[in-house]
């Protein structure tokens, strides 16, 4: 199909109107609608890849009510492009999003009861919001759907308890300021370049010469500042973890993975695609002073996940610290530091959502995500655990799971970039995650009280009834997408090099420096 | 002197408009970042978004010009253009193609406007609309969840109900031996309270018996020290009135216990 492309979006905007309304006849009628128009989003999204990879030019480009004059070749409308990095990033967000709604149907009930018809038409529209960012070649459209995202965002996390209420308004303003700063600075870019194709202002920079026009740096700076605050790096990051932790369980892994990483890839596509590799890097002072900002954005996330005793909590800060990875990889200005920091993002999404999926089920049986309640949960459901640690694994970095591979890349970039606080602090913060996963591993699998004394099976002293330790597993709805990610991270992983090879095809055109960027 | 002036001239009628959308910006900004009130975020947020809407729509003024609709000489479904297709009409030709839209060439565009920052700004107004009305109705929430919109207030209940929330397991556990203990060991120390209590509490709750049971005990809990031979007609308000009012009295851990028989139903119901 040749507008495989846009049928990526259509197919969960058509389902969440279709959720909506039959949702209001029959709720029961949301989930399977969910689930068939995410497969098919999936199937549209990984012909879209097949696509753009056998395309001469390595992209697919279509124009929305095919609006093209001789005088603008690259279209008077909206124009969706899937690079390879667009279709990838497209393909990622599909399939969490399918994995995602496979696991809905237990927590949704459990927890939004009575609310599926309101619930996934939303899980819809964000899943088309995200794919949408990944696939727009037009930054006003952009910001729409960065506020499609957005809203649909807020109203998933505040569908749950009064807690997430209050949470989703700082989220909202938070993440109101971020749009409009972007918004903001597309108009400044707009004004002196005359388009809002993303092509089309790279090509209107490169020929007319704008690399000093004060406007263009503080159209940079302002779409930069915005990108920053959605994707919670660092010092604007405090929407985030009360957001996501407070959260019902599947908004949580449906928004942790995807919703960070997808504004990173803007940054990338904003870095590389619209200000070009020369405007970003030699023009404005952000690769001198970003990677020390990244240095300390992964230290103090990092530390402030070592302070949590809930594990919903300590994976928000992992997921701050894991974005200040991701940034740094971009402004090393190193190749290797951008297949890292794209890999990453891949990889990433897949590992959180283990995780997420995996304290989802933690919080269903334990009715606790605090890390006591945790004790000897491994002989009452080994499979959910196998899962939690690969997801874990993956975070830390160990050889089979793809986090090690991406990380590998990015250590690689610091390394030749000779940014040697950036590949220190990777490490640092390594250290830091073996620490927090193994406290934990050590908690699923023994069952010892603080004092040090075997209890055995684990119930006893600990306060944990006898039902808390035999054995019982996930309901298989939940069990089965867990372990689909699992594998997934083990896949990639695997089969690293084969996505390495699609993104240094991306990359390559880019002309990044391989040894020092300055 | 004269180069002052110019300035003035520049900074005051020339750019007038982007100075104001700076200085509603930064409005904005300040409300939505140092205000308490949570209402008064949401306006600082309205003037936020309606200063880049300012900046847009200043970015598209042109002088002498008017709005993108064809003028007369240019317009092809005009009266200019329906004479001429009247006369073709006289002549046989096909009409159709002269409805189609008619490039302009770039001088004839001077005298239009350009219409793209209002469309985008009609756009960029649906979705502040929309973010709008769900912030309103989250404050709704908040404000029927916790019973303020001061952010001051709000951030002292959450952090409290956090604290209680994320409590560990272990401690909860701990707690709730604790209370058994006590409940084992309280009517031996206030029989007589229990009783009267128990008494005068059931014509006033008689409405449902396991309700009636659950006040008994819970007033039983936080009343014993202070009230030993009370016979307070109402045990529900009072004991409600002293977890409300003095959470750092002696009777805290009384308190915590009762709040922690009461914590199962609670998380349920959140």
């Amino acid at each position: 199909m040749d507008n495989a492309i846009a049928w990526i979006l259509l197919f969960p905007l058509i389902g969440s109107i279709a959720c909506a309304l039959l949702g209001m006849v029959n709720r029961k009628l949301c989930y399977p609608i969910s689930v068939l128009s995410m497969v098919a989003a999936t199937w549209a999204s990984v012909e879209t890849l097949f696509q753009a990879v056998a395309s001469p030019t390595a992209e697919v480009s279509y124009i929305f009510g095919g609006w093209v004059l001789d005088l603008f070749p690259r279209g008077v409308g909206i124009e969706f492009r899937a690079d390879l990095l667009g279709a990838l990033i497209a393909l990622v967000v599909v399939g969490v999003g399918l994995i995602v709604s496979m696991y809905a149907k237990l927590p949704v009930e459990k927890e939004t009861p009575r609310k599926e018809a309101l619930y996934y038409p939303l899980f819809l529209l964000q899943i088309t919001g995200l794919a949408g960012i990944a696939l727009t070649g037009d930054a006003f459209n952009l910001y729409v759907l960065i506020e499609v995202a957005a809203l649909t965002g807020y109203g998933l996390i505040a569908i749950g308890s009064n807690r997430a209420a209050a949470a989703t308004f700082n989220y909202l303003i938070l993440g109101t300021i971020g749009a409009s700063l972007y918004l903001l600075g597309v108009g400044y870019v707009y004004i002196k370049t005359g388009t809002l194709n993303m092509v089309g202002i790279q090509e209107v920079i490169a020929t007319n010469g704008l690399h000093d026009s004060p406007t263009m740096q503080v159209a940079f700076v302002l779409i930069g500042l915005g990108i920053l605050i959605k994707m919670a790096f660092f010092p604007f990051h405090a929407w985030l973890p009360n957001a996501y932790s407070s959260a019902p369980t599947t908004t949580s892994c449906l928004l942790a993975p995807l919703v960070t990483k997808v504004m990173i890839y803007v940054m990338i596509r904003m870095v590389l695609t619209v200000f070009g590799v020369e405007f970003s890097f030699e023009s404005t002072l952000w690769s001198e002073f970003m990677p020390w900002l990244v240095v300390i954005a992964i230290v103090c996330a990092a530390v402030m996940a070592l302070a949590q005793r809930e594990i919903k909590k300590m994976l928000a800060y992992l997921i701050v610290a894991e974005v200040g990875y991701m940034v740094g990889g971009v402004w090393i200005y190193n190749y290797y530091g951008f297949i890292g920091s794209i890999f990453h993002i891949i990889s990433d999404a897949c590992m959180t959502l283990c995780l997420f999926l995996a304290t989802g089920i933690i919080l269903r049986a334990c009715k606790t995500t605090h890390f006591d309640g945790l004790r000897g949960l491994f002989s009452k459901m080994p499979l959910t655990m196998i899962g939690f640690f690969v997801g874990g694994f993956s975070i830390i970095g160990l050889p089979p799971t793809c986090g090690f591979f991406s990380k590998w890349y990015l250590i690689t970039g610091g390394m030749v970039a000779e940014r040697w606080e950036y590949m220190v602090v990777l490490m640092f913060s390594t250290m830091i995650m073996v620490v927090l996963f193994f406290r934990l591993i050590e908690r699923i699998h023994l069952a010892v009280s603080e004092s040090g004394e075997d209890l055995g099976k684990g119930h006893g002293d600990l306060g944990l009834t006898k039902e808390q330790t035999t054995f019982e597993e996930a309901p298989l709805s939940m069990l089965i997408p867990l372990l689909l990610a699992a594998s997934i991270v083990m896949i990639i992983g695997i089969y690293n090099q084969e996505v390495v090879d699609q993104i240094e095809l991306f990359l390559a055109p880019f002309n990044l420096p391989k040894g020092t960027g300055h | 002197m004269f180069e002052d002036g110019a300035i003035i001239n520049e900074l005051l009628i020339e750019r007038l408009n982007y100075i104001i959308y700076v200085v509603l910006l930064l409005i904005g900004l300040h409300a939505m970042i140092s205000k308490q009130n949570l209402i008064k975020k949401l306006i600082g947020m309205s003037i936020f978004q309606t200063a880049i809407i300012l900046f847009y729509v200043s970015i598209a003024v042109k002088d002498n010009a008017t709005i993108p609709i064809y003028k007369t000489e240019h317009d092809p479904h005009g009266d200019a253009a329906k004479a001429a297709v009247l006369d073709l009409n006289r002549s046989g030709e096909e009409t159709k193609a002269f409805y189609a839209p008619v490039m302009l060439k770039p001088e004839e565009t001077q005298q239009y406007s350009n219409p793209l920052p209002h469309v985008l700004m009609l756009t960029a107004i649906v979705v502040g609309v929309a973010t709008l009305g769900l912030a309103l109705a989250l404050c709704l929430r908040i404000q029927q969840g916790y019973g303020t919109v001061e952010e001051d207030e709000l951030l002292v209940k959450i952090e409290r109900s956090d604290a209680r929330y994320s409590q560990s397991p272990l401690a909860k556990a701990k707690n709730r031996r604790r209370t058994q203990s006590r409940n084992t060991r309280k009517p031996r120390t206030s029989v007589k309270s229990t009783k009267s209590i128990g008494k005068s509490a059931k014509p006033l709750e008689s409405r449902d018996s396991t309700k009636t049971k659950k006040t008994t005990s819970k007033s039983n809990l936080s009343q014993p020290k202070k009230k030993p031979a009370s016979t307070s007609r109402k045990p529900r308000s009072s004991s409600s009135k002293v977890e409300g009012s003095k959470p750092t009295t002696p009777k805290a851990p009384a308190k915590k216990a009762s709040e922690k028989t009461r914590a199962p139903k609670k998380k349920g119901a959140e």
